[in-house]
């Protein structure tokens, strides 16, 4: 551009190009502005709130906001703090989020009491809930977990191993659990319930080699809970079903993208615990976010990523009607929303 | 390789090879037990380090203890209000500064029946003692379902708790030493509550962080689960695991060693710190926690003094050696520089000129002795050079004397063929060849008188000048004796007399006279021990049979007898010296009587030269190659009849 313009050699010249310069500016800047304002205009207000605060059991949606996945499905999201307080199905129902992370197991039970919920994908395929001992108790099998100490969270998370006790007709002194493994560490209860990618984990970091524990997954004992899906109310999906497929597409794609780069989607996961602050133990992230990609997975015959199995809801909801846990449970295709929008 | 190159070299390549060697060796070990000598006073000193600090921490955590363990028991024996459990609180944390905050939990419905939870707590907050009720003040969790109230509950023991962060209590990282107390009813002990004291994690880590080992060791504390609680690496103080970080390292090992210290065991190892150094660590348990105390000292700056004692050494060697080099290089060089010049004369010597300068001894070494050797033996070789110079040029004016000697020699003998071209009636031919420059053979013809011609052949013993010498005194008195007397006996006779007398050399002659007539071919002859020769007749070839004479010389008087024989015209008698038949070939065998008749019987007989040749050729390839070792000489006549 310079050069051109020094080979201007009138006067008459030069001025004529300053002003083209000037107008052409000018145009460059409002078409930004008016740009910028359109996707501003464009976007959606959405928020989801996990089940807990953030880590890499979630690292789909914060890659996905992250990497600019859901913006560019056109939602402008929020992801609200879960964890202590904040209990992510009460914020759906009472609208603070418009979509939730929530277990199969804790949705039917809000649906049996009226909340009209619906899975809009589901995310982890199989249930990841394990029940460990120490190998030098003596406990081996389900059967021998019979009056012994047992370690159960409370909520909905104790329906799955409450359920196969029920199921091996053994009762067992439950123990409730908080959020440290060192009750089980020290002998204060004989069996702990365990999520495979989290405390088993912290167990085995705790000095713990595998071999000395006995671990029981609930989903090898017919217990296959799916856990973590999608959900939001009948409500939503009414006024926006766009939103919905959107925001599946952009979630589904957020744990592709984080799957296909693990140590990003872990930078990225540790940049949203640092903001939560939220101690990060990066090896741990990282076993936890091998393990999401091992259980998100669906298995063979089972369907595309995200989808919620018609066999695996039909045998939660059994089980859950014959426990008592539930009176009722809707029908497949009223409870699960399939979106042809696919990541 | 090493053979072609120079002394010098040499030397210096072997011996500063094997100086670095035995000094590397030397070094290395001195090295090696050093650092031995070095890790097992390091181990005492990191334990004596690690053991006093365990002891300062477990002092601080003991009596905590024993403070908590007072409360408790004071809690089941007898009654108290509420206000007299608030002040016993109060006063049990203002009696003891190190207690951050305490607090008694009751089970469910123990304290009062109106009351499902109570524990009040008392805390120091900004130097001040703030009272809550922990039921309340815990917003998510209830207090019986955190660590410090359900592990010691659930062992019926007192415990102290994993380091946590109390988050609705006094909000800081602390932990907490927790004991159950009890109520006795109907002969059971039925758990009331729990006790708790709380010690602030920072105060138990500043005294472990404060502890300072070389420049960059330093001392660390892991929890009861490996968990860091003090540590250089502050990203990892409550966060990381020893066994997180074994993993993020992928190293086993790391994972073994933090087995060992949770299992509270006490070692003293070399290992890579998790500060990613080479390091020696001693390691000890706090028994009442579990916990584990380690001193961690960096072994780079451990072996600092000796590495930089050893650089020392390796530089001083260093200068040895290259000293030693040096010294061996002058040594070398003070040995080859006199050898170099040897050589260098030598070369010079083998070129012609003897008159080279030597280098100068100047010691009394090996070098020294075979310069001086040298010297020697060139002053004999000059010597020796100069005798064979003139020897050779004496030998070489006497070889031109006895050419002239042999011109001589040959002038005197009739050379001249045909001798008598006017005279038809015979042929004679004859040769001589000397075996030296001069000979002791010779021949001789000439006429006596108008018929009668002399011819003689003879043979002086033994060879050279004094053969030659004699030859000739006996030539000239037979040509002039046999001019005078005209017969043969009587000419040896009386040459002999003459030789004989005087005759001190005992020299010898043997000599076959004999007088053709010419007209009727009658031949006189008389021999003086002189070889039979061959006639060759019509009828065949052979020797004649001689009366033997004495050899002429040695005795006086000796007698000789004319014989006769008669030549036909065509008939040829042939005369020859020893040295024809006892002419050797390199077996040493002799040509013989035999071969020579033979030879002759075979040979062309009309022309005398050729016959002559032919023998003489025939002679010399039977020698082959001999050498030549007595004169050779033939004479042959052939008698052609008076008017032929």
């Amino acid at each position: 551009m310079l050069r051109i313009a020094m080979s201007y050699k009138s006067p008459n010249q030069m001025q004529l190009f300053v002003r083209f310069l000037g107008i052409l500016l000018m145009f460059m800047f409002c078409s930004v502005y008016t740009q910028s304002a359109i996707a501003q205009t464009l976007l959606k207000k959405a928020s989801l709130i996990p089940l807990w605060s953030p880590q890499a059991q979630f690292a789909g949606y914060y890659v996905a906001l992250d990497k600019g996945i859901y913006a560019r499905h056109g939602i402008d999201m929020t992801i609200r703090n879960g964890g202590a307080g904040h209990s992510a199905a009460e914020s759906l129902q009472s609208g603070q989020a418009d979509f939730a992370v929530l277990w199969l197991t804790t949705a039917l039970q809000h649906r049996n009491a009226d909340t009209k919920l619906v899975n809009v994908s589901q995310i982890i395929q199989r249930s990841s809930m394990m029940l460990i001992s120490k190998k030098s108790s003596g406990i081996r099998t389900v059967e021998d977990m019979k009056g012994k100490k047992v370690g159960l969270w409370g909520g909905d998370l104790s329906i799955p191993p409450r359920t196969l006790f029920l199921r091996h007709g053994i009762a067992v002194k439950e123990v409730p659990l908080s959020h440290t493994v060192n009750l089980f560490l020290r002998g204060g209860i004989d069996v702990t319930s365990a999520m495979w990618y989290n405390e088993y984990h912290v167990i085995l970091n705790s000095g713990v080699d595998a071999e000395q524990l006995n671990a029981v997954f609930l989903s090898e004992q017919g217990m296959n809970f799916p856990e973590d899906g999608l959900y939001t109310l009948e409500k939503t999906i009414t006024r926006d079903s766009a939103l919905v497929d959107a925001f599946v597409s952009a979630s589904l794609e957020g744990w592709q993208y984080a799957f296909a780069h693990p140590d990003e989607a872990l930078e990225i996961v540790i940049k949203y615990m640092h903001l939560a602050q939220v101690p990060a133990n990066r090896i741990h992230q990282k076993w936890m976010l091998d393990r999401m990609q091992d259980l998100v997975k669906p298995g063979k015959g089972k369907g595309g990523m995200g989808t919620l199995n018609s066999m695996d809801y039909e045998a939660v909801g059994n089980t859950m009607q014959r426990e008592g846990l539930i009176q009722s449970y809707p029908d497949y295709t009223a409870f699960s929303r399939r979106s042809n929008a696919r990541p | 390789m090493l053979a072609h190159k120079s002394i010098v070299l040499k030397l210096i390549l072997v011996i500063t090879f094997c100086s670095v060697l035995i000094f590397a060796f030397t070094l290395g070990y001195n090295y090696y037990e050093s650092r031995l000598i070095l890790e097992k006073e390091l181990e005492n000193n990191a334990r004596n380090l690690a053991m006093s600090l365990v002891n300062r921490v477990e002092s601080e955590l003991v009596s905590v203890t024993k403070v908590t363990e007072g409360v408790a028991r004071s809690m089941e024996s007898g009654s108290y209000t509420e206000k007299e459990l608030l002040s016993r609180i109060r006063t049990t944390l203002k009696d003891n500064p190190r207690i951050y905050g305490s607090s008694i939990a009751f089970e469910p419905y123990a304290f009062r029946k109106a009351n499902r939870l109570y524990a009040p707590y008392f805390y120091r907050e900004k130097g001040k003692i703030t009272f809550i009720r922990l039921e309340d003040s815990y917003q998510y969790v209830p207090y019986v379902y955190w660590d410090w109230y359900q592990i010691p509950r659930e062992l019926g023991k007192r415990e102290w708790s994993e380091p946590y962060y109390d988050d609705g209590g006094a909000n800081i990282a602390m932990a907490t030493c927790s004991v159950p107390f009890y109520e006795e009813r109907g002969g059971t002990r039925i758990l009331k509550g729990i006790v708790t004291s709380d010690i602030p994690l920072d105060s138990l880590t500043e005294l472990i962080s404060s502890v300072k080992i070389l420049k960059t060791g330093y001392a660390a504390l892991l929890s009861r689960n490996g968990m860091v609680l003090a540590h250089p690496l502050k990203d990892a103080i409550m966060n990381e695991t020893f066994f997180s970080i074994a993993e993020s390292r992928h190293d086993t090992s790391l994972r073994d060693l933090g087995k060992k210290m949770v299992q509270g065991e006490s070692g003293f190892v070399h290992y890579t710190s998790l500060v990613g150094v080479k390091s020696w660590m001693y390691f000890a348990p706090i028994s009442s926690t579990g916990w584990t105390l380690a001193v961690v000292f960096p072994e780079e700056e451990l072996l600092e003094n000796v590495r930089k004692m050893s650089l020392t050494m390796a530089g001083m060697g260093l200068a040895g050696i290259l000293l030693l080099t040096l010294a061996v290089y002058s040594i070398a060089r003070s040995i080859t520089k006199p050898l170099r010049s040897l050589a260098d004369a030598t070369e010079v010597m083998a070129s012609g000129n003897f008159d080279v300068e030597l280098p100068v001894v100047r010691s009394n070494d090996e070098v020294g002795v075979l310069t001086s050797s040298f010297q020697s033996m060139v002053t004999s070789l000059k010597e020796y050079i100069k005798n064979l110079t003139e020897t050779t040029a004496a030998k070489e004016r006497i070889q031109s004397e006895l050419k002239v000697a042999t011109d001589i020699q040959a002038s005197l003998l009739p050379r001249l063929f045909p001798a008598f071209p006017d005279r038809p009636e015979f042929d004679i031919f004859a040769s001589m060849d000397p075996a030296k420059e001069v000979g002791g053979d010779f021949y001789d013809f000439f006429f006596i008188d108008e018929h009668n011609l002399c011819f003689l052949i003879a043979d002086v013993a033994d060879k050279g000048v004094p053969a030659a010498l004699y030859m000739m005194v006996a030539k000239t008195l037979l040509k002039s004796e046999g001019q005078r007397l005209g017969e043969p006996d009587m000419i040896l006779s009386y040459v002999n007399n003459i030789l004989a007398t005087d005759n001190d050399s005992c020299m010898f002659a043997t000599v076959f006279c004999a007088i053709l007539d010419t007209r009727s071919g009658e031949v006189r002859f008389a021999n003086a021990g002189h070889n039979p020769p061959l006639i060759i007749e019509s009828q065949g070839i052979r020797y004649l049979t001689l009366k033997s004479g004495f050899v002429l010389g040695p005795v006086l008087n000796s007698l000789y007898q004319t014989e006769r024989l008669t030549m036909q015209p065509g008939d040829t008698l042939f005369l020859y010296t020893d040295g024809v038949t006892e002419a050797k070939n390199p077996e040493e065998e002799l040509y013989g009587e035999s071969r020579l008749l033979q030879t002759l019987q075979e040979g062309p007989l009309d022309d005398l030269a050729d016959m002559i040749h032919r023998v003489r050729s025939e002679v010399k390839k039977f020698a082959n190659s001999a050498p030549q070792s007595d004169d050779v000489t033939m004479v042959a006549i052939k008698y052609r009849g008076e008017r032929a």
